[in-house]
């Protein structure tokens, strides 16, 4: 589309645009310094650094487990998810030691598969509702956010957070389900399934939405990898990869998770790795994490006496492997809704972590925006950034 | 909507998948100076020195059997209060690897004295690496060098020092904008002064307690 039209600048006059960091459709605090001429974008450089909080220099200031609550503030649209990584790597590192290796209860193992989905059909519907709201369409993304309530108000009831949750410890989660929980998420997901053909109807077949979408930032498989997509960035561009299939963590590699790719799913003037591709394999993930929680809640062993006991508690005592975890360093991926979120951790055998390292998908999606919005339409910035479903947070860090 | 899943890939071929005792034959069979290491807890590493990396990298995307096409992360951490043997004071630079093509693993790691430190950029191997090194570079001060676009990305521009680094100094203001109220401060007290030192009798606030640097792991 856009990309077809070859437009020369006639007297190189180039007009320099202020995108942010206060501009609604950049999710948070981005800022696009972007150049144009006329309608057509030549250059748009990020600008991060507006929302840095130094995870990583407080993940060397506090203890193992104080650090979980910082992994909220790393993404807070889909926090447990972020608690999850950071939790699988402190637990992977101290496996590395046969003295230290904590047995998560089977339990906490189902609960945690079940969290994480249900954060991340909270967090997709947020992005798929944004970026719907980005191109106009106020109303899908109402009816997102409705959901997304319903999730919450679980939430609330099992941990009393809705946002920033600290739910999932390092050896198990923080409480076990609270009473009647099971039966929530069932009629939870079993109204969520309806509403969401009915978000379906509103957007995701709506022409004008589709033709705003279809063909616009289209990436190759080859440069995905190269610029370093994961998640549905990545999987949009026709990648088949999922760290929950591909390097199972936890309970994922008994429940056979089914991965969507990008196909072109606009239809005639789609292509794979559009804007709509992105959009479309949210969607498909929001399915697959419908039928995962569902899978999960019949794995569910009943709840033990001891919340340490291995099949039916929900915490491990870690208490004293964190004391003298054992020294060296552990690099662990688990697969968050904005793809690959990745912990680099260095233990020097004490109770502080040497360094904790976070790796987040949007970080990386940032780094090709300046060569995707190239020759396209300054109204098809917002489009893309929301097909890419930037949280600013996770940026900056 | 329908879900699908193209379960098998032409990407998949797990019998492609070489363990790390094998890619850092490969590699070493190519690049003499590299070594096979592993960390502390038997992570397997392999060690390169700063000079040769660009070569490194290029043979470890472009070879057939090894195919390292993404990298995942690009890191780095001070080693001065690691307990390390022998003791060191260099900074590490690591990268991490993955073949979607073969489904296999590698680390790299480059060690450089923190006085100079400079390692040549991967940007031009792996596109992502421009954001990973501009990272390393604000956080923890290495340069790249030849890197296309070497600037802060977290910190402003005018920023002092580099927070990762393990003797960072905390600065007291920025631009002229003092950090700390009267009587706040980023470090805790010297342990042998309390004595000397009486007791503040000031009302303490409830403010956070500040973040206790090294937590105590300096302690003998």
């Amino acid at each position: 589309m856009s990309s077809d039209l070859a437009i020369e600048s006639a007297g190189g006059e180039r007009m320099r645009i202020n995108m942010g960091p206060h501009h609604p459709a950049t999710h948070g605090v981005l800022r696009l310094i972007v150049e144009c001429d006329g309608e057509i974008v030549s250059s748009a450089t990020p600008d991060h650094g507006y929302l840095h909080r130094s995870i990583e220099k407080i993940g060397e200031c506090v203890e193992w487990p104080m650090f979980v609550p910082y992994t909220d503030r790393v993404d807070y649209v889909c926090a447990m998810n972020a608690n999850l990584a950071y939790c699988v790597a402190v637990e992977k590192l101290l496996a590395t030691d046969k003295t230290t290796a904590v047995q998560v209860p089977r339990r906490a193992e189902v609960i945690r598969v079940i969290v994480a989905e249900l954060n991340r059909i909270s967090s997709h519907l947020v992005a798929v509702g944004a970026m719907s709201m980005d191109l106009g369409a106020y109303t899908p993304f109402l009816h997102g956010i409705a959901q997304r309530e319903g999730v919450n108000d679980i939430f609330e009831k099992l941990c009393g957070q809705r946002l920033t949750y600290n739910y999932i410890t390092i050896g198990g989660v923080g409480f076990d389900l609270h009473t009647g929980a099971v039966e929530e998420i069932e009629s939870f997901l079993a109204q969520f399934e309806k509403e969401m053909i009915r978000f379906n109807k509103l957007i995701t077949t709506n022409t004008i939405f589709r033709d705003r979408c279809a063909g616009i930032a289209v990436i190759s498989a080859a440069e995905a990898v190269a610029y370093g997509l994961v998640g549905p960035n990545l999987r949009g561009s026709g990648v088949d990869w999922d760290i929950r299939r591909d390097e199972p963590y936890g309970i994922y590699g008994e429940l056979g998770v089914r991965v969507p790719v990008g196909q072109g799913y606009a239809g005639r003037t789609g292509k794979v790795g559009d804007c709509y591709d992105r959009f479309i394999v949210r969607l498909l993930e929001i399915n697959e994490s419908v039928r995962l929680i569902r899978a999960a809640l019949k794995l569910l062993p009943p709840a033990a006496e001891k919340p340490a006991d291995p099949v039916g508690g929900f915490q491990a005592d870690v208490a004293k492997a964190l004391r003298k975890p054992p020294k060296g360093e552990i690099r662990v991926r688990t697969e968050a809704p904005r793809g690959e979120m990745g912990y680099v951790i260095v233990s020097d055998g004490t109770k502080t972590p040497y360094r904790v390292r976070c790796r987040t998908g949007s970080f990386t999606a940032c780094s090709i925006f300046n060569k995707l919005m190239k020759g396209i339409f300054l109204a098809d910035i917002v489009t893309v950034i929301g097909s890419f479903d930037i949280v600013v947070p996770e940026i900056d860090r | 909507m329908t879900s699908a899943a193209p379960a098998g890939s032409e990407l998949q071929a797990p019998s492609s998948k070489l363990d790390n005792a094998a890619i850092a034959e490969r590699v070493i069979a190519a690049h003499p100076t590299v070594a096979a290491r592993s960390s502390d807890n038997g992570q397997p590493y392999l060690l390169v020195p700063p000079a040769e990396i660009v070569r490194v990298a290029t043979l470890l995307r472009d070879d057939a059997a090894l195919r390292f096409d993404s990298l995942m992360d690009l890191t780095g951490w001070d080693l001065s209060k690691y307990p390390a043997t022998p003791p060191s004071s260099d900074l590490v630079v690591a990268y991490f690897l993955h073949s979607l093509a073969h489904r296999h693993h590698l680390t790299v790691k480059v060690q450089v004295p923190r006085e100079a430190a400079e390692v040549p950029t991967v940007s031009g191997v792996w596109a992502v690496a421009n954001y990973f090194e501009r990272e390393v570079w604000d956080l923890l001060g290495v340069r790249f060098a030849e890197h296309p676009n070497l600037k802060r990305i977290m910190t402003p521009d005018d920023w002092i020092g580099h927070p990762l680094r393990k003797d960072y100094a905390y600065p007291q203001s920025y631009n002229g904008v003092a950090h700390l109220r009267e009587g706040q401060r980023f470090e805790p007290p010297p342990a042998p002064k309390p004595a000397a030192a009486a007791p503040p009798a000031a009302p303490p606030a409830p403010r956070p307690p500040p973040p206790a640097s090294g937590g105590g792991a300096a302690a003998p």
